[in-house]
């Protein structure tokens, strides 16, 4: 595995503040995370991920290199792509309401990284990562949901599992355990 | 030419290695086959209208086709490229598609407060001013641009160029009709950038839709212009390229650099979108920051 995408909307901070400090600093992974809001001019985001990611941060510009063992988010107002070894971004009108939007980077990223992707779709409103799951899983990747019982809004889950597009409903706190676990096994078997 | 000799297959008479290779092939075979389709679209495009999409990045442009794809009702990239080729009024559909970027009056409202802050003092010292707004889409950046120019009292001395490489968004542009429910939202960016009357007493509100006032328009010069294939069409004291490199390569990023340079009188001011910077340009020497995070830069050498 070498691409994890997360995305997010209402509720999220709450799971992420339960996933990130999980995520062992020196994952071999890049993590990419897409959170619904306001296109404001004071983003939160930054402050919010820095304090609870034992990972590097970094909001992703035009043509950021994608590196392992970082956590790179999606600016306010633009769509995240993953193109070749880099981000790209984009102002192209929203897609399930949302800009940047969960379906663009997880489509672009699973072309790119195949087998070696991991998509993970948190509490959310609306259906926005539905589509992005079952391209993830087209291309052989894997694809986490939070349960939606525990979710604060369980729309977005509940859409991405009704796309028949997840291999595994988790409980925020296991997600990361479920992805180490994932990862070693895979890491082993070469 | 090729001989006939070096001709034959290589892998002759090892069975097993070659088809471990078809294997593979194989499974590359859709991308690959995508990515073939996508290079001849473009290049197709190219040699029959002249636009060159070529080295528009990959991720977002091959998105933008399949939503092609998808609008006209076709099953590959194949067989829009047929219907580009044949069809002109196709053609301005895709064109449509690849040019829509979705913005905002006073978007990002610190480049805009920046403006008005650093900007417009150092343009109170020129009698006439041209600015180029490269990239205008569909025109609320440009109505932004030409407010606050008012509400400073520099318009009257000023032109300001707005060029798409989009006819149809042009004329949208051009017309400068809005739907008024985001008038809302401007509102209140307007505020944030630090606009001095109301919003309402730019636009007329009819029928749902809100119209920007003529003396507003009065000095934009709407213009076709493509970046990609046009050059240099004058020298600016300021132009805003926004949100366009981004969909660029790097190699045609620098290419775009080097024109907005060449565009500039010295000590002229560039501005970028957001996401954007003047770092690793070829042009980045040339440049000093006004305002590195609201990505404002003047050109010094």
């Amino acid at each position: 595995m070498k691409f994890i995408g997360i995305g997010t909307s209402l509720g999220g901070t709450q799971a992420l503040k339960t996933l990130l400090p999980l995520l062992p600093p020196g994952l071999p992974a890049a993590i990419a995370l897409v959170f619904h809001r306001a296109p404001e001019t004071n983003d939160t985001l930054p402050n919010f991920l820095e304090q609870h990611s034992r990972m590097p941060v970094e909001e992703a510009r035009d043509k950021t290199p994608i590196r392992a063992g970082r956590l790179y988010f999606a600016p306010a107002d633009y769509h995240l792509l993953v193109e070749g070894d880099h981000f790209a971004l984009s102002t192209e009108a929203e897609v399930s309401y949302a800009r940047p939007s969960i379906d663009v980077l997880f489509e672009s990223a699973a072309e790119v990284y195949g087998k070696e992707m991991l998509g993970i779709i948190l509490t959310g409103a609306g259906r926005d990562g539905a589509e992005g799951c079952v391209a993830i899983k087209r291309a052989g990747g894997v694809t986490v949901a939070q349960t939606p019982v525990t979710a604060v809004c369980r729309s977005m889950p509940e859409a991405a599992l009704a796309n028949d597009a997840i291999d595994i409903a988790l409980d925020v706190e296991h997600i990361v355990p479920f992805l180490v676990r994932w990862q070693y096994s895979k890491g082993s078997a070469g | 030419m090729v001989d006939s000799s070096n001709s034959q297959d290589p892998l002759i008479g090892t069975n097993i290695q070659r088809s471990n290779q078809q294997v593979l092939r194989l499974e590359q075979r859709n991308d690959d086959i995508e990515n073939i389709e996508i290079k001849l679209l473009l290049e197709g495009v190219y040699l029959h209208y002249g636009f060159d999409f070529r080295h528009y990045a990959p991720a977002s442009i091959k998105r933008r086709i399949w939503h092609c794809v998808r609008e006209e009702k076709l099953n590959s990239i194949s067989a829009l490229q047929e219907r580009l080729l044949y069809n002109s009024a196709c053609m301005e559909r895709f064109l449509l598609i690849l040019s829509i970027n979705v913005t905002a009056l006073f978007r990002d409202v610190g480049f805009y407060r920046v403006f008005r802050e650093k900007i417009v003092p150092r343009l109170r010292t020129y009698p006439f001013i041209r600015i180029w707004h490269a990239g205008c889409s569909s025109g609320e950046e440009v109505y932004s641009l030409a407010i606050l120019l008012q509400e400073e009292g520099l318009y009257d001395r000023v032109r300001l160029y707005a060029t798409d490489m989009n006819e149809v968004i042009l004329a949208r542009a051009r017309d400068g009709i809005y739907p008024l429910e985001k008038m809302m939202a401007y509102e209140k960016n307007y505020r944030s950038a630090g606009g001095k009357k109301a919003l309402t007493d730019y636009y007329t509100a009819q029928y749902g839709r809100a119209i920007f006032h003529g003396n507003l328009k009065k000095n934009i010069v709407w213009s076709q212009h493509n970046l990609v294939t046009d050059g240099s069409f004058n020298e600016f004291h300021v132009i805003l390229c926004r949100n366009v490199l981004i969909y660029f390569d790097q190699s045609l990023q620098e290419r775009v650099h080097k024109l907005l340079y060449n565009s500039l009188i010295t000590f002229g001011m560039l501005g970028l979108g957001q996401m954007e910077s003047i770092r690793f340009s070829p042009c980045e020497a040339n440049y000093g920051a006004i305002d590195s995070l609201e990505k404002w830069y003047s050109k010094i050498r």
